[in-house]
């Protein structure tokens, strides 16, 4: 049962990739320019280059052939050279990715941490005055840009207190070598070099992006695990339990978590999608290595061969993320699994 | 028990804070400087572009002589002296002894520096014999654009220590040349070993040079990092670590050095300088520098191959307006090409005025009586020159639009911008040129040249025969007066054929934390930071 479940996501995630990859194919025949030179990021200069090119990229056969050949060339991790750099796209993707999920990563973590158990506060008392503190933060947390909120918080602690830095993931004198791309685990794996200072810096680096990026997956945990508990907490075996005597804590933590909670995991999985377009703002706010400034430099650069590896990359990212959720969410709620067909 | 806890708690408390400073002043030995752009190369023969000349000329590499920025005259660096023969066609350096290349994870040399290495880094530049004058499509911007590879006839090893530079003629700026900051010199040994390993294209990547700094890593839009040259030869080096933060944005780096994450940074917008004036615990300098920021039409391509649309559009701008929002007073409006600092500079009376009636006529009788659509490329950095050309573009757009001319403000990331321009593939461009040298030569001949056309210098695109010769003629000759008269007639011939209009030249600013000290600015140059230290 669980099998065929699996195969069916397993069965989505390869026709979602390969919707994408002629999604991002046709795109080198919709910008600007010499298609040969947007797919491999070789301007076109001279005439026996241009025919290795062309002989490389099957360039004279038709659209399907050209699409297969590109297939090919994606899944040996050729994805053509970027035109700012000169260096490989895979490359540039590969070291700049790390970046952004650590801090996608770490986000997710507060906004779990905390939007979790303020939203079970927020039901348990409900419309007492922790449940409207809660609700009315939420709101504003939920409507407020988060570029103006990145913009808030480092004119107030970093040029005006000075308690945090506003760029970059370290002190740039701390010699890190980078073997993962996770800051963390890299400084780890090091042996925590300069006496754990690098540790500790980093971590004052991560403070404003990870509170900004945040902010919005927990506001919208807040409300989801508020409204999922109310729900639960009216149904009629809660109130048959209330009824045999037990008190509000066991009754929440015995009853309705487990069944209120069970949305809000796949919700989690839900958010990580929109936390990576988040992540592409607050990255150049906080001039944060990652991929989305990358993107967005190469976006204003017209660096259409880093345009294209950077949205396919972005995109496989998040249908992966999503697919993962769902499976995740579906081991713990056995009801999910007798759904006939896969959905993102 | 307790007891015992707490006094232990207690110490390892102490010496965690004893730990701490200790790490903290480990820390203070390094400078981060905020810098505008990614370097293009780590080899200053290569290209032109301030920006990466700053980060790598001064700290990477020495030359042979320099200019002393007060006096004017020439200094021993590598070379300890010089002579030249009488006819001015032979000059022969005597070379350092005891110098020492960088020794890093990638390269130990085995000797010191000595003759070979200069024939090797100058014969680069014309010898289609040398292993390394093809690597990078054999473009020297700086050298070809002043015609040093046609000039150098051969290089002739002496001894160890000397070497002696025929010229095919006379030059009076070939010192001025050899004491640019591209003219530095690279090592021989490096170069073979690469080239016994076939990886030539790695040696512009990986510097080796016998500079203050010694290169450890660099990673693109993020940082560049170089280490203390323990075996410097001019003197101790402060710095263990000297670090350039690649930060395009100007208010970011602003911004950064309040927070205290840059100790340095050049360019500080003119807008925010009151505001940084106004702290204890930042230093402002200004010196004035040789420079010119000017508006460059490509003349090969039409309408600007009329002359007719250039005085047009040239008359159509209100420079004085662009003084005051563009560099806030701390400029001076350009009365020639030279900024009047320079002992040839002549101020020309035919400079175009604001006027939009004139430009209204010229570019009807150029066939163009309801404007047309043109771009202008705006830097998307802020250079001594022009320190906000996207807002000087702006100025410009609207006072176009007044004569009919709807024009089209255009941004690449810097490299990507210049690279394009050398290309010639502009309308017009907004940039500038900051002296090497105080030969005036520097301005005439890198930017406005036939030969800077051909590689990719000339922003206007503009090869005039007639100029050409009036900058021969000036360099065969030594006689100064002379000299300056040819130049004026050069200034003249570009203010009344306009391939540029000269707009304003810039003061030179650098904001840095109070707690730096020994970085001075020049009057031309990149900056040199090998006496920074930290108080």
């Amino acid at each position: 049962m669980i099998f065929d479940y699996i195969l069916r996501r397993i069965g989505l995630l390869i026709f979602m990739t390969l919707v994408l990859s002629i999604f991002t194919f046709s795109l080198a025949y919709m910008f600007p320019g010499e298609p040969l030179s947007n797919l491999s990021g070789i301007p076109s200069s001279n005439f026996t280059q241009q025919n290795v090119l062309e002989e490389r990229y099957l360039y004279n056969s038709n659209y399907f052939i050209q699409y297969l050949a590109f297939l090919g060339r994606i899944i040996q991790g050729d994805w053509g050279v970027s035109f700012a750099s000169g260096d490989s796209v895979f490359t540039h993707i590969m070291t700049l990715l790390p970046a952004t999920l650590e801090l996608c990563l770490y986000a997710l973590i507060v906004s779990i941490f905390v939007g979790v158990p303020a939203g079970i506060i927020g039901s348990a008392y409900y419309k007492r005055w922790p449940d409207k503190l809660i609700n009315s933060t939420t709101i504003v947390g939920y409507s407020m840009p988060v570029f103006w909120l990145a913009l808030l918080l480092i004119m107030t602690f970093s040029l005006k207190l000075g308690w945090f830095p506003m760029s970059g993931r370290m002190g740039l004198l701390y010699e890190i070598p980078s073997s993962t791309g996770f800051i963390l685990i890299d400084i780890a794996l090091a042996g925590f070099p300069y006496k754990g200072m690098a540790f500790l810096d980093a971590l004052h680096h991560l403070t404003l992006p990870t509170i900004v990026l945040a902010m919005y997956p927990t506001t919208v945990l807040v409300r989801f695990t508020r409204e999922s508990m109310l729900r639960i907490m009216d149904q009629s075996f809660i109130k048959t339990a209330r009824a045999k005597g037990l008190n509000r804590y066991q009754l929440i933590k015995r009853h309705a978590l487990r069944n209120a909670l069970l949305p809000v995991i796949k919700q989690i999985g839900l958010q990580f999608s929109t936390l990576i377009t988040l992540a592409m703002i607050t990255e150049v706010i906080f001039s944060w290595p990652g991929i989305g400034r990358w993107l967005i430099d190469s976006i204003y650069q017209r660096d259409f061969p880093a345009i294209q590896g950077g949205l396919m990359a972005v995109s496989l990212f998040v249908i992966l993320a999503t697919i993962i959720a769902e499976l995740t969410y579906t081991l713990f709620d056995p009801l999910s699994r007798n759904q006939a067909h896969g959905k993102v | 028990m307790h007891k015992l806890l707490l006094t232990l708690l207690v110490a390892t408390l102490v010496g965690c804070i004893d730990s701490k400073e200790e790490v903290v002043e480990e820390k203070n030995q390094g400078l981060v400087y905020c810098a505008e752009a990614n370097p293009m190369s780590f080899n200053p023969q290569v290209t032109t572009t301030g920006s990466t000349i700053d980060i790598i000329a001064n700290q990477l590499y020495d030359r042979l002589i320099s200019i002393d920025p007060v006096t004017a005259e020439f200094q021993s660096e590598l070379a300890t002296d010089w002579k030249i023969s009488k006819d001015g066609k032979s000059i022969t350096f005597t070379l350092r002894k005891n110098v020492k290349f960088h020794t890093t994870s990638y390269f130990t040399p085995t000797r010191d520096f000595n003759a070979d290495d200069v024939i090797f880094t100058f014969s680069r530049l014309f010898d289609v014999y040398n292993p390394y004058h093809f690597v990078g499509d054999g473009n020297y911007p700086y050298f070809q654009s002043v015609g040093i590879d046609q000039l150098i006839r051969k290089i002739v090893r002496v001894s160890d220590y000397q070497v002696r530079f025929e010229l095919f003629n006379p030059e009076s700026s070939f010192l001025a040349n050899m004491a640019t900051d591209f003219a530095v010199v690279l090592s021989q040994e490096y170069a073979m070993k690469l080239k016994e390993a076939g990886q030539q294209n790695l040696f512009d990547q990986y510097p080796i040079g016998t500079g203050p700094y010694s290169y450890k890593e660099y990673r693109r839009d993020n940082l560049v990092r170089f280490y203390r040259n323990p075996l410097y030869w001019k003197h101790d080096v402060a710095l263990e670590q000297l670090v350039y933060d690649i930060t395009p944005n100007g208010t970011a780096r602003i911004a950064k050095l309040l927070t205290k994450e840059c100790d340095l940074t050049a360019h500080p917008s003119s807008a925010q300088l009151s505001i940084l004036a106004e702290r204890d615990d930042i230093n402002i300098e200004k010196e004035t520098n040789l420079n010119v920021g000017y508006w460059a039409f490509n003349t090969q391509r039409p309408p600007f191959d009329d002359l007719r649309v250039r005085q047009a559009l040239a008359h159509a701008i209100d420079i004085d307006k662009i003084m005051q929002a563009v560099y806030y007073g701390n400029g001076t409006r350009a009365e020639s090409i030279l900024p009047p600092t320079s002992w040839a500079f002549e101020p020309q009376q035919n400079m175009p005025n604001f006027d939009p009636e004139l430009a209204r006529t010229l570019l009807a009788e150029a066939g163009f009586p309801n404007g047309f659509d043109m771009d202008i490329w705006a830097m998307p950095v802020s250079r001594i020159y022009n320190p906000n050309a996207r807002k000087m573009a702006e100025l410009m757009q609207s006072d176009l639009r007044k004569v009919g001319v709807n024009v089209h403000v255009i941004e690449y990331e810097w490299n990507t911008f210049i690279q394009r321009i050398g290309e010639h593939r502009h309308d017009s461009v907004l940039l500038g040129w900051a002296a090497d040298t105080p030969d005036p030569d520097n301005f005439f001949s890198p930017l406005l040249s036939c030969s800077a056309t051909f590689n990719g210098k000339n922003p206007a695109n503009w090869c005039n025969p007639k100029f050409d010769l009036l900058l021969t003629q000036a360099l065969d000759t030594t006689d100064l007066a002379m000299r300056k008269k040819y130049y004026d007639d050069a200034q003249e011939l570009i203010i009344n054929q306009l391939p540029l209009l000269p707009i304003a030249h810039g003061l030179r600013f650098q904001a840095s934390s109070a707690d730096v000290e020994g970085v001075t600015l020049g009057p031309f140059g990149a900056i040199s930071l090998a006496n920074a230290r930290k108080k």
